[in-house]
C-alpha cells in the first residue's frame, strides 16, 4: 500500500510539471498582457519599464525557468490589476468557492443518490419515468440558465431569497464562512442549486444504472433467499457495491463542479475564485490566471488521488491487486 | 441491400420510442427554421439601420413601428426577439455542428491511429489524453477564447480543443478492442496496406459508439457556446447568438422584464433536450448489454 | 413412511411478457420428507430453476405463481404476506445458488455476509454472532474459520465460497434446502466433496434437499427420489433407481440415452431430436411430443399423470412401454 501511494505521488508531481509548462506556454504565448495594463499612449520608455519591470522581455523559457522557481517557493507574482501577491488574492477568495462547490456537491450526492437508487428500484413506476426525464433535463439545460430561472423565480417574482452576494459570514479559523448563519445560508441556497442540477441528474442516472445492475444480481437474490428484509438488502449489501462507481464520480465531479461554479458566481456575485478567474481573463491578468488553472490542476491531481484511494478502500479485489 | 435492411431495423427500434422520435422531429423543425430564417423571420436583427429604439423592452404581443406583433416581445435594442432567436438558433447550430464535426474528425483519426500504431505512440497519445480529460473542458474552452478572443473561429477552435479529447478517447477504445480481433489480424497478414485495413476493416467498427459521442457532443457544443458567450467570451456582438441574446436580457430580468432572457433561453433548452433525447435511444440501442 | 415436510401441489409460475404468457412452471406436484433428497432434472429453461424460486416466494415481476400450493411442514406458504414469506426464507427454506464467484457480495466480509443471514432471523450480541458464524464455517470444513471471517470473497476459491453459501443456508438449520445447481460451476473433484459434505450435512440434522440439476449422473448418487422435468411439468418421478434403470417416459429415456457411458463404449451417442420448444409456443397436449419417437395421434390429448410401479409418468403410451 506505502507503494503504491509513493508511485502515485511520484505520478502526480510529473503530471503537474507537464500541467505547468502547458499552462504557462498557453497562456503566456497568446495575447499580450502589456496593452492591458497600461494606456496606449504613454511614452515608450514607461512602455519598456513596466515590460522589464513584469519580466515580459525575456525569452519565453526564461520567464518559465523564473515562474516555476518561484512556484516552488509559493510565490506566484503579483497580479497586474489588483497589484498584490496572487496567492494571497486567491487564497481570500477560495473559501466562497468551496463552500459553494462542496454544497453543491454534496446536496447533489444526498438527494440524488436515493432518488436514483428509487428510481432503479422501481424502474417502472411514473415517479422513476418522472425523475429520468427530469435528469434528462438537468443534463441538457446549461447551468447559467437553471441560475436566470431560479433568480427569476425566488428573488424577483417571490422575493423568498436573495438574488446575489454572499450575505454575513462568520469567521472560524480565520477563514469567512456563510453557511453558519441564516442569511448566509439564505445566499448560499440558489447559487449551490443552480451548480448541483447537473450532478444531481448525474447522480440520479448513476445510482439508478447501478440499482438495475444490482437487483438482477445473484448476490441480492441470494440475500432475499436468506430471509434478508429489503431494506437490509438494499443498505446492507447493494448500496456499499454501487457505491464505488459512485464515489468516483463524485469525486471527478467535485472539480468538474469547481470549474463551473465559474458561471454560477458569475451569475449570483459569488465572491469566490470563478469571478475572479473571469474578471482576470477579460483584463489578461496572466499571473491570475496562471495560479488558478495551476491551483485547479492541483486540486485536480489531488482529487484523483483522494478517489483512488477511496475506491481501493470501498472495493476489496483492488486493495488486494495493489498491496 | 445488407446495410439497408440495417438501417431499417435501427429505425423501426428507434421510432419504438416515441419520446425519441418527437425528440427527432423537435430537432429537424428547429434545424429547419434555423436554416430558413432570413425567410420566415419579419425583421433581420443584425440589421441595425432597421432598428428602432422606440421599440426597445417591448413585452410580448407589441405592435412595433414596424407594422407587425412582436409575439416574444423585443430587446433592449429594439430587436424582435423572434427574429433574433432564430438568427441566434442559426448560429448555435452552426457552430455546434461544425465543432462537432471537426472534434469527431480529429478526435477519432488520434484514438484510432494511437490504436493503429501501439507502442510508445500510443501510450504518450493515450496519457495526454487522459489529461486532458481530467480536465475540465469548460475551463480549457473558457480560457482558450479568452486568449484567441472574439469570433466564430476561435470558438469553433476553441470548442475543438476541449471536446476532440472525448472523440480520441472511444475511438481509441473501439479501436483498440476491434484491433485485438482475429479479423484484423487475418486483414493484416494479407498484402493489404496498412491503411486500408485501418479505414476500411477498424474504423467502421468504431462508428456506433462515437455517433453517440458525436450527437451528446453536439448538444454539449451549443450549451458551451452558450455559456461562454454568456460569459461574454464566445461571439462578438456583431452576431448575437442565443447565449448572448440572454446575457443581454439578464441585466433587466431584476426589473420583471423577463421575456427578454427566457425566450431565446427557452429555444436553446428545446433545442438541447431534443438532441440529448436522440442520442439517448440511439446509444441505448447500440448499447449491447442492454439488449434483450 | 413419515410425513413429508414438503409438499407441493399443481404449482404454476406464469411469466406475463410483451410477447405473451410464458408458463414457466405449469402443475407441478411434488414432496420431500425430512432427511430425503430430491433431485429435480431437466434441460435449461424446463422450469427446475423457477419451481426453486417459486417455492421461495421469490417470483418477481412480471411473473406469478398463479395456481397450486406449497405447503411446508404442514403450513401453506402460498398467499403468505411478504413479511411473513421473508420469516420462513432463510429460516424454514435455504436456497443456494449455481455460480459461487457470482452469490457472495464482492465488497463484503464473509463473516459480515453470514452474520447478516443471521440476524435476519434473531437478535444477537456482536460476540455471540461472531462465534456462530465461526462455526458454521467450520462446519462446512474452512480450516481455522476464526480467521477468516475477514476476508473477502475473491480471497476464496470457488470451492470455497460455495462452501462459505452452504454455511450461510444452514446457519439457520432450515427445514429444506434448495440447491440450484451448486456443483456445476466448481471442478470434479470439488463437486464430489461438494457432494458427499451436503449429504453428510443433511442428514445428520435431517434436513430435507431438493438438487436442481441438468446432470442425471449427480442425482444417482446423491438423490433419494427424482422428478424429470420438460417444459415446466413434470414428466416422470419416483425412486431414483428405478427411474434411472427403467426409465418410462420417452422424454427420460432419451437423457439417460445421452449420457455417455463405459459400458457403451464406440456405440454412438443417442441424442434427443430437435430443441426444446419455446414456452411461448407450446404444441397442444403433451409438449415433448414433436420430438418423442413414440409420438402419434393419442399425443394431442392432454393427460395426467399415470401411476404405474409406484411411479408417475405423464405419457400416453406408459403402459404399452412398462409392457415392453
Amino acid at each position: 500500500m506505502v507503494g503504491f501511494l509513493i508511485q502515485r505521488l511520484l505520478q502526480a508531481a510529473v503530471v503537474m510539471v507537464v500541467i505547468s509548462a502547458m499552462v504557462f506556454v498557453g497562456v503566456f504565448a497568446i495575447g499580450n498582457p502589456i496593452d492591458v495594463l497600461i494606456s496606449p499612449d504613454v511614452t515608450q520608455q514607461i512602455r519598456l519599464d513596466t515590460i522589464k519591470a513584469y519580466g515580459l522581455d525575456q525569452p519565453l523559457w526564461r520567464q518559465y525557468l523564473t515562474f516555476i522557481t518561484r512556484l516552488v517557493q509559493g510565490n506566484f507574482g503579483r497580479s497586474f490589476v489588483f497589484n498584490m501577491p496572487v496567492l494571497d488574492l486567491i487564497l481570500s477568495r477560495l473559501p466562497a468557492t468551496l463552500e459553494l462547490t462542496l454544497a453543491a456537491v454534496l446536496g447533489a450526492a444526498l438527494i440524488g443518490v436515493p432518488l436514483g437508487m428509487f428510481a432503479g428500484y422501481r424502474p417502472d413506476s411514473i415517479a422513476a419515468k418522472l425523475l429520468m426525464g427530469l435528469s434528462v433535463l438537468g443534463f441538457s439545460v446549461p447551468t447559467f440558465w437553471i441560475g436566470l430561472i431560479l433568480i427569476l423565480v425566488f428573488a424577483v417574482n417571490l422575493g423568498w431569497l436573495p438574488a446575489g452576494g454572499r450575505g454575513a459570514t462568520v469567521s472560524v479559523l480565520g477563514v469567512e464562512w456563510s453557511f453558519l448563519t441564516l442569511e448566509g445560508l439564505k445566499h448560499l441556497l440558489l447559487p449551490a442549486l443552480t451548480l448541483s442540477l447537473f450532478r444531481l441528474a448525474l447522480m440520479i442516472r448513476l445510482a439508478r444504472a447501478g440499482m438495475r445492475e444490482a437487483i438482477l444480481s445473484d448476490y441480492v437474490k441470494f440475500a432475499r433467499a436468506q430471509g434478508l428484509s429489503e431494506a437490509k438488502v438494499i443498505w446492507g449489501h447493494v448500496l456499499k457495491n454501487i457505491s464505488i462507481p459512485i464515489v468516483t464520480v463524485f469525486g471527478l465531479e467535485f472539480g468538474a463542479t469547481l470549474a463551473f461554479a465559474v458561471v454560477t458566481e458569475t451569475i449570483f456575485s459569488w465572491p469566490g475564485l470563478g469571478k475572479l478567474i473571469i474578471d482576470s481573463i477579460q483584463s489578461l491578468d496572466r499571473p491570475v490566471m496562471v495560479a488558478y488553472l495551476m491551483l485547479v490542476a492541483f486540486l485536480f491531481i489531488m482529487i484523483n488521488f483522494v478517489v483512488d484511494i477511496a475506491y481501493a478502500a470501498l472495493d476489496p479485489r483492488l486493495r488486494a491487486g495493489r498491496a | 441491400m445488407h446495410k439497408d435492411s440495417l438501417l431499417r431495423r435501427f429505425w423501426a427500434e428507434f421510432a419504438e420510442n416515441r419520446v425519441a422520435v418527437a425528440g427527432l422531429l423537435v430537432v429537424l423543425v428547429v434545424a429547419a427554421m434555423a436554416l430558413l430564417a432570413p425567410l420566415i423571420t419579419p425583421q433581420n436583427p443584425y440589421d441595425i439601420g432597421k432598428l428602432v429604439l422606440g421599440d426597445a423592452r417591448r413585452p410580448p404581443g407589441h405592435v412595433g413601428s414596424g407594422g407587425y406583433v412582436h409575439w416574444l416581445g423585443t430587446d433592449a435594442q429594439g430587436r424582435d426577439l423572434w427574429s433574433a432567436i432564430l438568427y441566434g438558433l442559426r448560429i448555435s447550430v452552426q457552430i455546434g455542428v461544425v465543432a462537432g464535426a471537426v472534434a469527431l474528425v480529429i478526435g477519432s483519426t488520434l484514438g484510432v491511429s494511437a490504436a493503429f500504431l501501439g507502442g510508445r505512440v500510443e501510450m504518450l497519445v493515450m496519457r495526454f489524453i487522459d489529461l486532458q480529460l481530467s480536465f475540465p473542458a469548460i475551463l480549457l474552452a473558457l480560457v482558450l477564447s479568452a486568449l484567441l478572443g472574439q469570433g466564430k473561429t476561435q470558438l469553433i477552435i476553441a470548442l475543438v480543443t476541449a471536446q476532440y479529447a472525448y472523440f480520441a478517447r472511444t475511438a481509441h477504445g473501439a479501436a483498440a478492442a476491434e484491433r485485438s480481433k482475429e479479423y484484423v489480424e487475418a486483414a493484416l497478414s494479407t498484402p493489404l496496406p496498412a491503411r486500408t485495413v485501418m479505414f476500411r476493416h477498424i474504423l467502421p467498427n468504431c462508428l456506433p459508439p462515437l455517433i453517440v459521442v458525436a450527437t451528446v457532443q453536439v448538444a454539449n457544443s451549443i450549451a458551451l457556446e452558450a455559456t461562454l458567450s454568456f460569459l461574454g467570451l464566445g461571439l462578438p456582438v456583431t452576431e448575437p447568438s442565443l447565449g448572448m441574446l440572454i446575457a443581454n436580457g439578464f441585466q433587466y430580468m431584476l426589473s420583471g422584464r423577463y421575456w427578454i432572457s427566457i425566450y431565446p433561453g427557452v429555444a436553446l433548452i428545446v433545442l438541447i433536450v431534443a438532441i440529448n433525447l436522440v442520442g439517448d435511444q440511439i446509444r441505448d440501442q447500440l448499447n449491447p448489454r442492454l439488449k434483450r | 413412511m413419515t410425513q413429508p415436510v414438503l409438499e407441493v401441489a399443481g404449482l404454476a409460475t406464469h411469466f406475463f411478457t410483451r410477447e405473451g404468457v410464458v408458463k414457466a412452471v405449469d402443475g407441478v406436484d411434488l414432496s420431500v420428507a425430512r432427511g430425503k433428497v430430491l433431485g429435480l432434472v431437466g434441460e435449461s429453461g424446463s422450469g427446475k430453476t423457477v419451481t426453486g424460486f417459486s417455492l421461495m416466494g421469490l417470483i418477481d415481476p412480471p411473473g406469478k405463481i398463479v395456481a397450486g400450493s406449497v405447503k411446508l411442514a404442514g403450513r401453506e406458504l402460498v398467499g403468505l404476506s411478504p413479511d411473513a414469506m421473508r420469516q420462513v426464507r432463510g429460516r424454514q427454506i435455504a436456497m443456494i445458488f449455481q455460480d459461487p464467484m457470482m452469490t457472495l457480495n464482492p465488497v463484503l466480509r464473509i463473516g459480515t455476509q453470514i452474520a447478516m443471514a443471521l440476524r435476519a432471523h434473531e437478535t444477537l450480541s456482536n460476540a455471540e454472532a461472531r462465534r456462530r458464524v465461526a462455526a458454521a464455517l467450520g462446519r462446512v470444513g474452512i480450516p481455522s474459520p476464526e480467521e477468516r471471517l475477514d476476508a473477502y470473497p475473491h480471497q476464496f476459491s470457488g470451492g470455497m465460497r460455495q462452501r462459505v453459501a452452504i454455511a450461510i443456508a444452514l446457519i439457520n438449520r432450515p427445514d429444506l434446502i434448495i440447491a440450484d445447481e451448486p456443483t456445476t460451476a466448481l471442478d470434479v473433484t470439488i463437486q464430489g466433496q461438494i457432494l458427499s459434505e451436503m449429504q453428510k450435512l443433511c442428514r445428520e440434522r435431517e434436513t430435507a434437499l431438493i438438487w436442481i440439476t441438468h446432470d442425471l449422473s449427480v442425482v444417482a448418487g446423491l438423490a433419494d427420489a427424482v422428478c424429470v422435468m420438460y417444459a415446466g411439468r413434470i414428466v416422470e418421478k419416483g425412486d431414483v433407481r428405478a427411474v434411472l434403470e427403467r426409465p418410462l417416459h420417452p422424454y427420460t429415456i432419451g437423457l439417460i440415452g445421452s449420457i455417455p457411458s463405459h459400458n457403451r463404449r464406440g456405440v454412438p451417442l443417442r441424442q434427443i431430436p430437435g430443441m426444446t420448444p419455446s414456452l411461448l409456443r407450446l404444441p397442444a397436449g403433451c409438449p415433448f411430443r414433436t420430438r418423442c419417437p413414440r409420438a402419434d395421434a393419442a399425443c394431442v390429448n392432454d393427460i395426467p399423470p399415470q401411476i404405474i410401479d409406484g411411479r408417475e409418468v405423464r405419457c400416453v403410451h406408459v403402459n404399452a412401454m412398462s409392457a415392453a
